[in-house]
């Protein structure tokens, strides 16, 4: 193999920018390569898009009818109402995606390659997770047309109506970084998915996505109206012009929209500071 | 001058385990020091240590002129690391892989697609350039890994076990890749549970056991402590060993060796192939017919025995018939020594 003798002078890689302009570029450069992995993937985003089309017409058809949203139980009130929190559901779900694959970068010692390059450090979970945004906002169109076939409407105009897609996106983002917390903390990507899922029921069903919350006992609904999934649900309700807003006095109910955002916010700036520093130390 | 690696009093511990118990390295720049040792030695935190991908508990470690502990970026900007698993992303093309390791390096897309295309070319993977990695073969996975490494031309390599499961073939391709890497002047450090493999690329071993260098020089120095070079006898009956034994005994310089279930007999002597053939009539006017003698140096094996007591490759291959017969002389042998 005498063609691999090198003439290219013995440097050291360019001196790293630093700072922000680095940071992105090396967070896009990653996002990109994760956007090729999952278009070599079809069949994760085929499965990713089925599961949200299950709920729509299991949640619509079995429970709508059954069902008291606003003190009527037509099955067409309760799939106006249902679509929000199902929209909701599905960017959580993000959460599974991002850990799986951040785990899986970890077991085939692709983390250990990024760590060892001179590249920015938050910049491979920032790839991901922005990879994780592109493809759930894929899903949210898919599932919107679904939801306009089974008779979902919006009533408030489209500009309210991309504002609610918007918090949606935020809040899926903001529980990728959950994610990639967990794909960082685990051994297996098989772990990772589990354990990105498991605690996403009770946080997606401990809300007021799949039934009315002023139907709980006391110390449930609270716990619901609080919940920062429960925020992004009433928001997009209210935004989508759908029934079943709550009126109930908490805050995050009567200021869903600042609600959502902040507690988005919030998990980004906790998650993201955890995951950064674990992705640090990892090993 | 400190070499291009050069470590000190490295320590790192998880839990009760020492995987690193005060680990000295001095790597001059230009050459190859194998770190040699079986598995769960800690040639593998070691070289995380100085790849900045791990803190030790304690220790300096300096790398292409740089701290290691206080300026790990500027440290990754002059390595490259090819792994124990070939860590490529299998979903991308082999030229998607290098660019993206090349931007990573901070290199602008042009200039990192153009090194891509030179690397693939000089490491024969043009023609499955634009496939998927997962489609490569072991082989081609592993070249790939090396040149994601070398798509800065770092000063300083780092390869923890490169060949290990790949086949005859493909480890000497590589070998043949390594040996044209530290002619053209990098410095590399490489581990290897293989004792052919330090013997054929290093120039300085350190042989490593439970967290610590137990042993370094070249591999020369290494074999002249486990003694000169021995007669090796196989016998053809178990009740040829003891007329074997007691003509060997004669000629030899030390202790005569015996390992009775495979019938033989080893023992360290001065004097070369003329030794030899007087060694042969000797054992046949006696009447002990031979299965298998020879003259043998004694190979990094026996080092590896005579320091350690055990084989280096016991823990994963159980390839301990190809090493049992040496350090005698020491008496450490996993055998029986006999006066």
């Amino acid at each position: 193999m005498s063609a691999v003798s090198d003439t290219t002078p013995r440097l050291a890689a360019p001196r790293p920018r630093g700072g922000v302009v680095q940071s992105v570029a090396d967070s896009l450069v990653v996002a990109r390569r994760n956007l090729i992995r999952m278009s070599r993937i079809p069949e994760m985003i085929i499965f990713g898009l089925i599961q949200p089309i299950m709920f729509v017409v299991l949640f619509s058809y079995v429970f709508g009818g059954s069902m008291t949203i606003g003190g009527t139980t037509d099955a067409d009130v309760y799939r106006n109402f249902l679509m929000a929190g199902i929209f909701a559901q599905t960017v959580t779900f993000a959460t599974a995606g991002a850990g799986a694959g951040i785990a899986d970068d970890m077991h085939k010692g692709l983390i250990d390659r990024f760590r060892s390059l001179p590249m920015a450090r938050g910049a491979v979970l920032t790839g991901r997770t922005l990879a994780d945004l592109v493809q759930t906002a894929l899903t949210v169109v898919v599932l919107a047309v679904v939801a306009l076939l089974v008779g979902w409407r919006i009533h408030e105009g489209v500009p309210k109506a991309l504002g609610a897609f918007a918090l949606l996106l935020l809040l899926g983002y903001a529980f990728s970084w959950i994610g990639a917390l967990i794909g960082l903390s685990v051994r297996t990507p098989e772990a990772a998915t589990s354990g990105g899922l498991i605690w996403l029921f009770p946080v997606t069903f401990v809300s007021n996505a799949f039934v009315d919350s002023s139907q709980m006992t006391p110390w449930l609904r609270h716990v619901a109206e609080w919940n920062p999934f429960s925020a992004t649900v009433q928001a997009c309700r209210e935004l989508f012009g759908n029934p079943g807003v709550s009126n109930s006095s908490a805050w995050p109910m009567q200021h869903s929209v600042w609600a959502s955002i902040i507690w988005s916010l919030l998990i980004i700036a906790l998650f993201r500071t955890l995951a950064v520093r674990k992705y640090r130390s990892a090993s | 001058m400190p070499g291009a690696i050069h470590a000190e009093g490295l320590v790192k511990t998880f839990g009760d385990v020492r995987a690193l118990d005060g680990v000295d390295l001095d790597v001059p720049e230009g050459t190859v020091l194998g770190l040699l040792g079986p598995n769960g030695a800690g040639k593998t935190t070691a070289v995380r240590v100085l790849t900045t991908l791990l803190r030790p508990d304690s220790g300096r470690a300096v790398v292409a002129g740089v701290d290691v502990l206080k300026h790990p970026n500027e440290v990754r900007r002059s390595i490259g690391l090819s792994g124990q698993f070939a860590a490529v992303d299998e979903y991308l093309t082999g030229r998607e892989n290098l660019h993206m390791v090349g931007q990573l390096y901070q290199m602008s897309s042009r200039a990192a697609k153009a090194r891509a295309g030179e690397l693939l070319e000089r490491f024969h993977l043009a023609d499955a350039a634009d496939r998927p990695a997962k489609t490569y073969s072991g082989g081609m996975r592993r070249r790939l890994d090396l040149a994601a490494a070398l798509v800065v031309s770092p000063p300083v390599m780092f390869m923890d076990e490169p060949t290990t499961g790949l086949d005859p073939r493909n480890r000497q391709q590589l070998w043949d890749v390594i040996q044209e890497l530290v002619a053209g002047g990098t410095t590399l450090l490489l581990t290897t549970q293989y004792l052919e493999e330090a013997d054929h690329l290093a120039h300085d071993i350190c042989v490593v056991d439970h967290g610590k260098v137990i042993a370094r020089g070249t591999s020369d120095q290494l074999k002249l402590r486990t003694g000169g070079e021995r007669v090796e006898v196989v016998v053809h009956r178990p009740d040829m060993i003891d007329p074997a034994r007691a003509v060997l005994a004669g000629f030899g310089k030390g202790e005569v060796a015996v390992e009775t279930h495979t019938r033989k007999l080893t023992v360290p002597v001065a004097g070369g192939a003329k030794l030899l053939a007087e060694v042969i009539r000797e054992l046949d006017s006696r009447g002990v017919e031979i299965d298998d003698i020879g003259l043998r140096r004694p190979t990094l094996d026996d080092v590896f025995i005579s320091l350690t007591g055990h084989t280096a490759e016991l823990a994963e291959e159980g390839d301990g018939d190809s090493a049992a017969a040496g350090g005698g002389d020491r008496g450490q042998g996993p055998k029986e020594a006999v006066k």
